[in-house]
Formats: C-alpha cells, structure tokens, sequence
C-alpha cells in the first residue's frame, strides 16, 4: 500500500515538473522533439532510481556533514555512465542533447529526492521513488514534446504525421512555447486538483 | 420602447432560478450593450463618471476609423499600382471597396473567435462581459499584412485572447497588449505569411517591399514623404496612413481617452534615437521618416496608450513612452533580422512597466521621507 503511493504521487499529485517546478530548464532544451526528450527522461528516471537507491545503501555510513559531496560523487559518477552510454548507442541523439546529458547532475530532481527521501528511507522504498520521480519527469517531458513535435513540424518521432495541408507553427520550436504549454498542463492539473490551488 | 420590454419580460428566463440561468452573463452583456444598466452598487466608495469602459472602448474604436478606412483605400491603390486587370481605370469609391471587402472578413473573424472565447470565460466564471475587446477586435486585422489567411487571424486571436488575457483574470489584468500579442504569435508562428516582399498584396504574384524595408536594407525607400505621410505605401492593413492615425490621436486626445504624455514621449524617443543614429552615420535617411514609414505612429497613438498595459504614473508614463519609441528604432537599426521594431519595443515596454512604476512609487516615498526628516 505504501509503496504504491510512494509510485503514483510523484507521477500526478506530487510530479516533480508541474507541481514542485523543478527541472523547467531541461524541459525547455530538449522537447522540440519526442526522441530526445524520450531518452533524456529515461536518463534521468535511471540517474534519479540508482543514486536514490545507493545513497540508501550507504545512508547510515556517511557522517552528515560530508553527505553533500558524497552524493556528488555518486550522481556525476551515474551521469557519466549515461552519458558514455548514450555517445556508444545512441550517438545522434546524444549530440542533439548536447550539454543537457551532462547537466543532469544539476537538476535538482536528483538531488532533492536523494536528500529529501534516499536519506530517510529504506534502499527498496528509495529506488521506487526514485523511479516515479524519474519517470514523473519524463512524462511531462513528452507531453509537451508531442505537442512541440507535433504542431512545429507536423511529426512524431520523425514521422510525418500531419500532412501538407499543415503549416508547421514555428513558435512551437522556441523554447518560450515549451514554457506556454508547461502554464497550460499545470492550468489544467490544478484545475482537476482543487486542492493544490492556493488561496 | 418595445424592446426594452422585450428585455425586461425576458430577464427572468435568464436570472437565478430561470430556465436559462447559465447564459446570465451572455444575457447581461447584451442587456447593458443596448441599455444604460439600472442596477447601482450595493458598497464602497465610487466615483462617479459618465464615461464606463463602453463608452471609451467606443470612442478608441471611433478614433481607429479614420486609419481603417484610409488602409481599406490603400489596399486597392497599392493593387492598382501593381496593375491588378480588374481595378484598370477604379475611381477612388471602387478602390476603396475592393479594400473594404478584402479586410471585412478578417475583421469579422477576429471579432467572432474573441468573443465567443471571451463569452465561454465570462460564463464559466459567472462575472460579466467585458467590452475590452470591441478595441482589440479591431486592432488585429489592423497590424496584419492584407494576404494573412484567415485561420492564421481566427488562431493568434485565440491564442491572444487565451494566454495573453484570460490567463490572467481577464480584461484590465493583461500584462501584454493582446492585440500586439496576436501580432507576435502570428509573426514568430507564421514568419513566411507575415513578413517578406510577398505579403503586403491582396493578390498572389505581387511583390514588393514595404518602406521599412526599403530603408533597413538601402537607406533609401522609393516613396517620398509625403506618401509615406498619407498613406499610399505598402504595409499592415491600418497602419500606413500616418495622416489618419494622427485624426485618431487627436480624438483620443481630445476626449481624454489614451495619455498624452505617453504619445508624445514615444514620438520623442523614437525622434531621439533616430537622429542619434542619423548623427554618428548608422543610418542615411532623415530621422523623422521612422516616425511615418512602418507602425510606429500606429504603435504610439494606439497600442503603447493602452491603459491596461503601460505605465500608472504619470513620471513612469514619460520613461515608459521615451523607452518605447528610442527601443523601436534601436531595434531597427541595429537588428537586420527585425527590420519593424515596434511590436518587441511595445511588449518589451509592457513587461518592464510596473518595474517603473513601483521605482517611481519608491522614490516618491523616499522624497518624502526626507522632507519628514528635514523638519
């Protein structure tokens, strides 16, 4: 019971993006289109779930006042990984990433949960949360992607969707629309949460 | 006074309780538009004036007139000039009218897609229509190349009247003019519909490029002043005819309607930095052609005026207004990507306006502080 809400919250009630308005800057760079923005929140969701899970391993070992650096070891270690990954596999879209792979380190996705969450909690209960917030990230990522791709040029994951008849709205590809689209899905959210909004 | 009846007999359908009682603010908006209302608020202090925001919408409506009708006349000369068979030999009535029908249906369309979303928002929200948008709804056909197609009219309106306004609690909370605010989605959305050589022209196959384009790339434009004054160069629907704005500033000015200071300060900046540029040799045409060639009379009598979104105080209207018309022309001179400046200078002037007013405000305070402490 417990752990499935530690899944849900981060992904609706309590998402990372839309709610605690974290990560905007990442979510602004890499959604013009699906493919970047697809594996950009899986890389997080990994960096955010194993950082998550190894700060619980080693929570009762670490002297308080050195926690900080510890946990910086431990998520640019992670993000290196994902990094050297992504330049084996996948190498157009990490060029199309760019920077952004390397400043997942910065989100503070990542490290609000390792220091809000991992260091409270139990390593299994730490990776789920990790996880859900990872992927609470990632899905508000391809939302406004779908609909960045989708309206700026007329695809979906490089395929073209709507046809000549459509003229591709270019202001979708300026990252001020991202920020548009992130008011609207926040608009909406707490529209259907009434008790999210303030006073 | 058979309507008035009519009105009062069926009010009850649409107030609490009647059947329609969903469509009570519909309802309301068309009662108050034929009648003066007969309700009074019930507290609080409140001055008393003749002139509601109906009556000023109506009279910035009437003062865009004079520019509206001069650019439906300039649609069919600019066509006639360019050799267009079916205007061969037009009169001046016949011109006109071949402009009058190519901008009626985008006026038409900005009006019904505003008001139908501003009509869903006030119903939903149960407060009362606003009129704000009997200007606005006028104003977009206006800043809009004459071949735009109309879905790209009926879509930046929306997205005005949605995230320019709505978002923001409606009428009298915008931040951003939202008729200019239609203006920039249309441009950054539609770049190749809304500028280059080939939009300024009511039929496909004509080109040209407008005045300020002219003056950006070669100094020179192929109209004289006078021209430009009048009105009988390529541009955006209502904005060519400097001559007319000023009919339509004079109203404005007159009725006490839009600020003084804030149209006049525009001009000054704009005139400023113009000969500023023109004197350490940026530019090689008279300053005073940025005042007539583009929107920027326009933009200063009709759109940097709007109350809503420029500067309260008055000290913080004169650097609001000087912001405007120097960044205008700075952006037209020193940036080739954006030959009219006047739509960034505007919005740009719009976000930093309560910044000024609240270090106007600030200062005030501190003077008087002083003026404490001295005694």
């Amino acid at each position: 019971m417990k752990l499935s809400k530690n899944f849900t919250n981060p992904l609706a009630a309590n998402n990372p993006v839309i709610v605690q308005i974290l990560g905007i800057c990442s979510a602004l760079a890499v959604t013009v289109k699906l493919e970047p923005a697809l594996v950009m929140g899986l890389s997080v969701t990994f960096v955010c779930a194993f950082s998550n899970l190894i700060m619980s391993l080693l929570r009762n070992g670490i002297p308080s006042r050195i926690r900080i650096i510890v946990q910086l070891v431990v998520i640019a270690t992670l993000v290196i990984v994902v990094d050297q990954f992504l330049r084996a596999y996948m190498y157009d879209v990490s060029k199309q990433l760019s920077v952004y792979v390397g400043l997942i380190i910065t989100n503070c996705i990542v490290m609000g949960r390792v220091e809000a969450f991992a260091l409270a909690n139990k390593p299994w209960d730490s990776f789920v949360d990790g996880v859900a917030n990872g992927l609470g990230y990632a899905f508000i990522l391809v939302l406004v992607a779908f609909f960045r791709e989708l309206f700026g040029s007329g695809e979906l994951f490089g395929i073209t969707i709507l046809g000549d008849w459509y003229t591709p709205n270019s202001l979708m590809l300026f990252p001020p629309m991202a920020l548009i689209i992130i008011g609207c899905i926040i608009w909406i959210h707490r529209t259907l949460n009434k008790d999210l909004q303030e006073k | 006074m058979g309507l008035r009846n009519f009105v009062d007999k069926i009010k009850p359908t649409f107030s609490e309780g009647g059947k329609l009682s969903f469509l009570h603010s519909t309802f309301e908006g068309f009662e108050t538009f034929l009648y003066v209302p007969n309700t009074t608020t019930a507290k609080g202090a409140h001055i008393r004036d003749c002139n509601d925001i109906k009556r000023v919408m109506i009279v910035v409506v009437l003062a865009l007139i004079p520019a509206m009708l001069m650019g439906m006349y300039n649609i069919g000369y600019q066509s006639q000039l360019q050799g267009l068979a079916e205007l061969e030999g037009a009169g001046v009535f016949g011109l006109f009218w071949y402009g009058f029908l190519k901008m009626l249906p985008m006026i038409i369309v900005s009006y019904v897609t505003g008001l139908a979303i501003e009509f869903t928002f006030a119903q939903k929200r149960k407060h009362e229509i606003n009129e704000g948008f009997l200007v606005t709804g006028l104003l977009i056909p206006m800043v809009m190349p004459v071949s735009v197609p109309l879905w790209i009219v009926a879509l930046s309106t929306a997205f005005a009247v949605i995230i320019g306004k709505e978002v923001f609690g409606g009428t009298g909370m915008n931040v951003f003019n939202p008729a200019l605010l239609a203006r920039a989605f249309a441009f950054f959305a539609y770049t190749p519909q809304m500028s280059g050589e080939k939009v300024w022209y009511a039929v496909d196959g004509m080109s040209g490029a407008t005045a300020l384009e002219q003056l950006s790339t070669t100094g020179t434009m192929q109209w004289s002043a006078m021209d430009a004054f009048i009105g009988l160069i390529p541009g955006s629907m209502g904005e060519t005819s400097t001559a007319a704005i000023l009919i339509g500033a004079a109203i404005l000015l007159f009725t006490g309607v839009a600020s003084w200071r804030i149209m006049l300060s525009v001009f000054v900046g704009g005139l400023a930095f113009g000969y500023l540029f023109d004197a350490v040799g940026m530019t090689e045409f008279p300053a005073y052609y940025h005042l007539l060639v583009g929107g920027f009379a326009f933009g200063a009598v009709f759109m940097a005026t709007d109350p809503v979104t420029s500067a309260q105080t008055n000290c913080g209207k004169w650097i609001y207004g000087f912001m405007v018309g120097a960044l205008a022309v700075l952006i037209r001179v020193i940036n080739p990507a954006y030959p009219e400046g006047m739509m960034l200078s505007i919005l740009f002037m719009n976000a930093l306006a309560p910044l000024i007013d609240y270090f106007v405000v600030e200062r005030n305070i501190a003077r008087r502080k002083k003026l404490i402490k001295n005694i």
